[in-house]
């Protein structure tokens, strides 16, 4: 192929930044990373970028292409209108660290608050469990998240209200439905949903399962029925009386 | 003079994959204070990429299996040039990491019964490999850091370790930098274990992660530990190779495990054109047969695509050299074809293989569930590292441990698959306890300023010589094209000289580095370190496979193609010499004791 096209990539740090076109080589196959390495290695050494696996497994380089937020390994430049300029900024959600890098340690200080994982003890005769095929497929699911932060990026409670402290994102939803539906898991992570982890913040958008690189159901499986469970503790009248009780 | 910011504990783990993480996990249960130090973000470690699944005889699926059966099999693998204590702790203590994991919250797929399912892999003699579908690293990854974070471990991560520190020849701890701001660190440590992964980097096409750039081997050759079998570089038969700019991405052995057969350009299965003798007892030699095996026909034995990674690589390099390879250089490995044996295949192909389902159609537009995929050899993993103490995981250095990758000596000439995963954790956790028990044992030692203060002077020279200096990025492009040419899966005496002359050029031009910009996030300043790394254990690999005048195993001399039975007695260590250079000698191999002698002998 060998066609030209330019990149307009986000160049800054905390104080602010710019767009500045980038223009260079492509050829048939190429993801928006590899674009991002020839620049770096041909015109900006310094240009900081985030990535490790170049496969779409890690969840390392999450950026915004074009606005919307995507891996960058896993974006095909024939999935591009090279046309224009190719917008590649860095997520919106986090702070700047420089250029394309983002801080997202939040999402892990976040993770912590969550309590972990208790299982049951074991029941089978050699000391470990039986579980069926079926009930490890449905959390399964939400096991296959990469920790890449996209939908967190794209969620509005985040991005727009700015509520890091009260709400834990789609991503601990679903890390969240993780343990709650792990077939062993025996830990009550219901009251924390409802007063701090505010499950009720999320007004099922669907914004978060549209950007997740790893087709997870979001809404539908994970935060739909966390929030099922939030009501029927808190809100069924009739279980809030046995709750008292 | 730079600024440290300063941190002190009993045990600082170097790496964030599921060696590390287990070490982390084990010394702080063993009471000790742990800092865990990594260069990319926690969780996205190296191991977050494997797929197939972990070696463990658990027995689940066949209950003829069993620790000497997996401990025979290792040893065939590595062509026993292993350490055997090491083979022989990681055969009887896998299924219970394995069950460890299970009650650390890991789901992993499941028998009918709803214990934990098996599946087939190369060189193991039953179904030993429990997974979860096609993406069994990052079960294992995010369960250990899950559990871990709740474990009192401190993590650091994106801080790249620069060098190693002693104190009178034992660890001291070691320093670095954060990669965000460029400020330098210091983690003073009474014991330090290297789980730093693999040096896949030093090759143009390989599977492996961009931070899998060797820096442990390195850090240990410059703090005077032994390194051992650098010679061993497997090449996975089975990388992408279309489109270019994803050429070596893996492709899952799962694929051939659940019934994919390689084919050349004339729609041959040409691995059944030659079989090695020492596999010829195991392997089918028809294609009914090889299918069967591949359902769980227990009477029937393995098709060839499931030989040894060395072997099977080779083959396929002999066909494209042959004229008879796909268009893009590689050959067809085809799934699509069982849906002449199974109803619904293209659902049970998904299911079974859901990344490699949706890595080529996104980065191919290729459905694996119609089409052949075109792949190709890519280097995917080093049996050669750290020499460590099969028990302890004890380097040479005191207080300096190695474990998972960046150790060596459990896959001897060759690694099986789904035993690195099991290695991380036998070995992790051996290394944790290990390290904190050393940690107990000694009083804090002492940290040589000067030493602290040189390393940071000469991590910053790159930015005095500034974007004048040479490229970085170059210089790794240039490293790895000669590599790739001249030390790859054929190896020549001639050729290899050849890479010695180059990467002596190469190393002055790395010396002359020069980086734009400032320490913040620079990405050319982690290029110019990792360069340096790359160099060494480039030339590591060189020197031991130079040496090593035979073929086996991973390494194949055109000039010395058979195997030798002499040089089956030794290993090959390197060092630092006296004068600075890099030294390589041959070592014995101590004699395997007559109990274990006696299981090989059983399950030959
Ligand atoms: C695509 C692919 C699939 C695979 N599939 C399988 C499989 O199915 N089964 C199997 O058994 N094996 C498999 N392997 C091999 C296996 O994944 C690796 O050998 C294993 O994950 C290595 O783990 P580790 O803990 O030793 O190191 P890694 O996971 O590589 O972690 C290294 C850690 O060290 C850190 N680090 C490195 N250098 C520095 C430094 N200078 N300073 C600070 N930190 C540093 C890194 O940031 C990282 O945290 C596969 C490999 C690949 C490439
Ligand atoms: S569905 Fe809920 S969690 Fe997802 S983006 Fe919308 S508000 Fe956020
Ligand atoms: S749920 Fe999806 S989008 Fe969110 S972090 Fe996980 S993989 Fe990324
Ligand atoms: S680099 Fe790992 S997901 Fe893109």
């Amino acid at each position: 192929m060998g066609t030209e096209a330019t990149f307009r990539i986000w160049r800054g740090d905390p104080a602010g930044g710019v767009l500045q076109d980038y223009t260079t080589q492509v050829e048939e196959g190429m993801v928006v990373l590899d674009a991002v390495h020839h620049i770096q290695a041909q015109q900006a050494p310094d240009l900081a970028v985030r990535w490790n696996c170049k496969a779409g497994k890690c969840g390392s380089c999450s950026a915004e292409i074009n606005g919307v937020p995507r891996l960058m390994c896993m974006t095909r430049l024939s999935n591009l209108n090279l046309n224009a300029p190719v917008i590649i900024e860095p997520m919106h959600t986090f702070p700047s660290i420089r250029d394309l890098v983002t801080d997202v340690s939040w999402n892990f200080r976040a993770k912590k608050t969550i309590k972990p994982f208790k299982p049951r003890p074991a029941d089978a005769p050699d000391g470990t469990w039986r579980i069926q095929q079926a009930d490890v497929e449905r959390v399964q699911e939400f096991r296959k998240c990469i920790e890449c932060f996209l939908c967190q990026d794209v969620c509005h409670v985040l991005r727009e209200h700015r509520k890091h402290d009260e709400f834990i994102g789609p991503r601990l939803l679903v890390y969240t439905a993780a343990l709650e539906m792990h077939p062993l898991d025996t830990e009550d992570r219901i009251s924390d949903l409802r007063h701090v982890h505010n499950a009720g913040y999320c007004n099922i958008t669907t914004c978060c399962r549209q950007v997740c690189p790893e087709s997870i159901t979001i809404t539908e499986n994970a935060i739909i029925p966390l929030k099922e469970r939030v009501v029927d503790r808190y809100f069924d009248p009739m279980k809030r009386l046995f709750h008292i009780l | 003079m730079p600024e440290f910011q300063r941190f002190s504990y009993d045990v600082l783990v170097i790496g964030a994959g599921g060696a590390g993480l287990r070490a982390a996990i084990e010394a702080s249960a063993h009471g000790a204070r742990v800092g865990v130090v990594c260069k990319s973000v926690l969780g996205k470690a190296h191991t977050v990429m494997a797929e197939g699944g972990i070696a463990a005889a658990l027995s689940n699926v066949d209950d003829r299996d069993s620790w000497r059966v997996h401990f025979s099999d290792t040893m065939r693998g590595g062509q026993y040039l292993n350490n055997w204590r090491m083979a022989e702790l990681h055969a009887k203590e896998a299924p219970e990491c394995v069950r460890e994991l299970e009650a650390w919250g890991a789901l992993f797929d499941r028998t009918p019964d709803g214990r934990i399912l098996q599946r087939n892999f190369g060189g193991h003699r039953y179904p030993r490999l429990a997974h979860v579908g096609d993406r069994t690293g990052l079960e294992m990854i995010r369960t250990l850091q899950d559990h871990g974070i709740h474990t009192g471990m401190e993590v650091h991560m994106e801080c790249t370790v620069l060098r190693l520190l002693l104190d009178e020849g034992r660890i001291a701890g070691a320093c670095g930098f954060d990669r965000a701001k460029g400020r330098f660190y210091l983690w003073e440590a009474k014991a330090v274990v290297l789980a730093t992964g693999g040096t896949g980097r030093v090759y143009k096409v390989t599977s492996n992660s961009g931070e899998n750039t060797g820096d442990g081997l390195a850090l240990a050759y410059s703090a005077g530990a032994e390194l051992l079998d650098m010679e061993f570089v497997q090449f996975h038969p089975t990388g992408m190779v279309w489109p270019i700019s994803v050429r070596g991405i893996l492709v899952t052995e799962g694929v051939r495990g659940e019934g994919g057969v390689l084919r050349n350009s004339e729609g041959r299965r040409f691995m059944f054109d030659d079989i090695p003798d020492l596999y010829k007892e195991q392997t089918a030699d028809n294609e009914e047969e090889g299918w069967r095996y591949t359902q769980g026909d227990k009477s029937a034995r393995r098709p060839p695509e499931l030989l040894t990674r060395d072997h099977v690589a080779r083959c396929i390099r002999r066909e494209v050299k042959a004229g008879r390879g796909s268009p893009h250089g590689g050959v067809y490995l085809d799934i699509a074809w069982i849906k002449k044996r199974l109803p619904k295949a293209e659902e049970h192909i998904k299911r079974k293989l859901p990344s490699m389902y949706h890595q080529f159609k996104q980065l191919a537009d290729l459905d694996i569930t119609k089409e052949p995929m075109e792949v190709g050899p890519t280097t995917h993993y080093m049996m050669g590292g750290v020499r460590v103490d099969g028990d302890s995981q004890m380097s040479t250095v005191p207080g300096l441990f190695a474990a998972g990758e960046a150790a060596a000596g459990l896959h001897g000439a060759n690694r099986l698959g789904g035993n690195s995963l099991s290695d991380l954790l036998v070995f992790g956790r051996r290394a944790g306890r290990y390290a904190a028990d050393f940690a107990s044992s000694h009083a804090a030692a002492k940290i040589d300023e000067g030493e602290l203060q040189a390393a940071a002077a000469a991590s910053l020279a790159v930015f005095d010589r500034g974007p004048a200096g040479e490229n970085p990025y170059q210089v790794q492009y240039d490293l790895q094209e000669a590599m790739q040419d001249l030390v790859g899966i054929v190896r020549m005496e001639n050729e290899m000289q050849h890479a010695l002359d180059e990467l002596g050029k190469l190393r002055q031009r790395a010396e002359r580095a020069g980086v734009a910009g400032n320490r913040e996030y620079n990405n050319g300043w982690q290029t110019a370190i990792d360069a340096g790394n790359l160099l060494l254990v480039a030339e590591a690999i060189t020197r031991a496979a130079l040496l090593r005048q035979e073929s086996r195993g991973a390494q194949f001399r055109e000039d010395f193609p058979a195997k030798d039975a002499e040089w089956g007695k030794y290993n090959i260590i390197i060092s630092r010499g006296a004068d600075g250079g890099m030294r390589v000698e041959k070592r014995a191999i101590t004699p395997l004791p007559s109990e274990l002698k006696a299981v090989i002998e059983e399950m030959k």
